[in-house]
């Protein structure tokens, strides 16, 4: 049983770390926490639904159509991130960074309810997209199975982390993307397009998002209008976690999420009644030990 | 001239009262929306088909009846605010609604305020009713159907060992949970595992490794359909092989659709099959394909279709709409023949009637036996 509880809680961790990525990355460069996220990931989900629904792909599942229809739910939420923030933020930049944050709650529940009238608020069934079965075991030992679809959201959380970190560090746009995130004016002066390196730690931060999302949905094949929701205040709890603006910090932070969750829920007598607890109990505990997150640096802030 | 108009004025507005007053308001609030939302569009439809058919047969004491939809959302908060909407603005003279215990538990103290009546087609759990004597249920309460669906595991199916897997935040689900627990014990049967979820959960195998730790020989998951589906996929792929049991709160086409073969092997309790060998069930069905496009009424429908002919018959019997008589009309139905089955209100205003077990094979709903009260 422990075996197993263990591997209920990597996996139900590495869906908040795969939500997590994209949440940090986007406060790491923007210093914004992006409250719409958990709902970008709702609109992958919903996109990957009607997707699929449209091009008829979930009568025989493929390895082509599950990429195809990861493909648009990447492009439409690439787009819609990139409107978000040329509509909702762009404004407000020089405001005081509270305006954007409300700002970001405000497109939060625009999408929530927006996405009520238009899709319905009706859970609606996301249909079998990984040929052979998303909860089939992959491998079992002793009696303890794990299903092939959480060995893939395992896996591309991973990817996605190292990914994002070789770009991060060694590409020219992560330099870029690096001097916005220590002082915005300054790396204009030094000629970087600060418009354009907003929009693209955006447009990357939603498809991110839109991955988390379909992978999500194939998981637990319920989707609805507001099933961002908690997802996103768990995911914004791993990378404040792990250190917020740190990518392998989200990861860290999602997985002893899950971890955690799931250990009180399967060893504390009616313990599933203190699981949402727990995540805000270990959230108080770290920012008081540790307020810059278990891998984040100090920094201290000159007055 | 000034006279002139408003002798005018008064003639128009006395006909439009006079319009108003020849038809009956009855309020329906319900999940139109939201996580139940498959609920209050079912209710709504057996209700405006019981409507249309007394309408066309000439109406109530001479009158027509007009329904007044409001949607809550599926959140009690919301139910709340539809009835004073449905009793203050619109000037309802009854009340249909709700199907969750829970957010029918919200709204029935504001009819019971108003002395509107207000008859549940679908709530089972026994405090609903409890409420206020204008508050009518027309449907089995959660003692009958917990103990029904106990009985039936351990007489039919011969099993001894339970778990049970309820969702806390939820009245209708506590309640089956604790009288089938209830039955089981005072059986000489054993409960192994009493684990709870909240509603909006999707990720259940914590709790599911704790209960398959303990090998029961069936999980008792009295929940709704969108945490039930997921639940049934997650207890096969961690290897959980034992039938899972619910009650009418697995009633819907989603349960399937979200669970796929997961569901397969699975028994819950309801109030109707349409499948039962009777001729007021076959009667309702075809009438209600025939208005909504060859769709199969599920539950929801054929109570809301029941409450809405119930509320008919005792404002007959009433004989006005004012609130006082239909309440007592209503208290004193007697062996109704509703389409779902025989009714009688009991001193509770409670309604007795017989109950269902469904088996889910292939994904499909199979009618197994049907137990009286």
């Amino acid at each position: 049983m422990f075996l197993q509880q263990l591997i209920n809680g990597i996996t139900s961790g590495a869906i908040y770390a795969l939500i997590a990525v994209g949440y940090t990355m986007v406060y790491g460069v923007l210093r914004l926490i992006n409250f719409a996220h958990g709902d970008i990931y709702m609109i992958g989900a919903m996109t990957g639904l009607y997707a699929s629904r449209w091009m008829k792909l979930s009568d025989e599942p493929r390895w082509s159509s599950l990429l195809l229809v990861l493909l648009m739910a990447m492009i439409v939420c690439a787009i819609l991130g990139a409107l978000i923030e040329f509509l909702a933020y762009r404004p407000l930049r020089n405001q005081p960074r509270i305006n954007s944050l409300i700002t970001a709650i405000g497109i939060s529940m625009f999408l929530e309810f927006g996405g009520q009238q238009v899709f319905g608020a009706t859970p609606q069934a996301f249909p079998e997209m990984m040929p052979g079965g998303s909860g089939t075991a992959m491998f079992t030992f002793y009696g303890i199975s794990v299903a092939r679809v959480d060995v893939l959201i395992l896996a591309t959380t991973l990817l996605m982390m190292l990914a994002l970190s070789w770009m991060v560090m060694k590409t020219r746009t992560g330099l870029a993307l690096r001097a916005v995130s220590f002082r915005f004016d300054t790396a204009a002066l030094m000629g970087i397009n600060i418009n354009r390196i907003v929009s693209f730690t955006f447009v990357l931060g939603s498809i991110l998002a839109a991955v988390a999302g379909v992978l999500v949905a194939i998981k637990f094949p319920k989707v609805d209008p507001l099933m961002g929701l908690m997802p996103g205040v768990k995911a914004f709890i791993a990378a404040v976690l792990g250190g917020i603006g740190n990518l392998p910090g989200a990861v860290a932070g999602g997985l002893l999420l899950g971890l955690v969750e799931v250990f009180v829920a399967g060893y504390m007598p009616q313990g599933s009644q203190y699981r949402d607890g727990a995540a805000f109990v270990i959230l108080i505990a770290v920012l008081l030990v540790k307020p810059s997150g278990l891998l984040g640096k100090n920094v201290i802030e000159k007055v | 001239m000034r006279s002139t108009l408003s002798a005018l004025l008064a003639v128009f507005f006395l006909s439009i009262g006079t319009a108003i007053a020849q038809d009956i308001k009855i309020g329906h609030f319900g999940s139109l929306t939201g996580g139940t939302a498959t609920f209050g569009i079912s209710t709504r439809e057996g209700i405006e088909l019981a409507a249309d058919e007394i309408n066309n047969a000439g109406g109530v004491l001479g009158r027509k009846i007009v329904i007044i939809n409001e949607d809550d959302q599926s959140k009690p908060e919301e139910a709340v605010t539809a009835v004073q909407k449905l009793i203050n603005q619109d000037k309802v003279v009854a009340l249909l609604g709700e199907v969750a215990s829970s957010r029918s538990i919200a709204a029935a103290p504001v009819a019971q305020r108003a002395r509107i009546p207000m008859v549940s087609p679908a709530s089972t759990n026994p405090k609903v009713t409890q409420l206020g004597n204008y508050i009518f249920r027309t449907c089995f309460i959660d003692p009958f159907q917990g103990s029904a669906m106990a009985n039936f595991a351990m007489k039919n199916l011969k099993l001894k060992r339970f778990a049970v897997l309820y969702d806390v935040k939820n009245d209708y689900s506590l309640g089956l949970r604790e009288f089938f627990t209830q039955a089981v014990q005072k059986a000489g049967c054993e409960v192994v595992a009493d684990e709870s979820y909240g509603e909006g959960d999707v990720d259940f195998r914590a709790q599911l490794t704790k209960i398959k730790n303990t090998s029961p020989e069936a999980i008792y998951v009295p929940g709704y359909y969108a945490e039930v589906a997921l639940i049934c996929r997650q207890a096969r792929e961690l290897g959980i092989t034992v039938p899972l049991m619910g009650g009418d709160g697995w009633d819907s086409d989603k349960t399937a659709e979200i669970g796929g073969d997961a569901v397969n092997g699975n028994y819950f309790t309801n109030h109707y099959s349409e499948q039962e060998d009777r001729p007021a069930v076959k009667k309702f069905v075809e009438t209600y394909r025939r208005k909504y496009a060859g769709k199969t009424p599920d539950a929801m429908a054929i109570l809301g279709y029941d409450a809405m002919r119930i509320l008919a018959d005792a404002i007959t019997r009433a004989g006005g709409t004012q609130g006082r008589l239909v309440r007592d009309a209503l208290a004193a139905t007697h062996d109704f023949p509703a389409a779902s089955g025989t009714i009688t209100i009991d001193e509770n205003r409670n309604a007795r009637k017989s109950i269902v077990v469904l088996k889910i094979e292939d994904r499909k709903f199979k009618f197994v036996t049907s137990i009286q009260p």
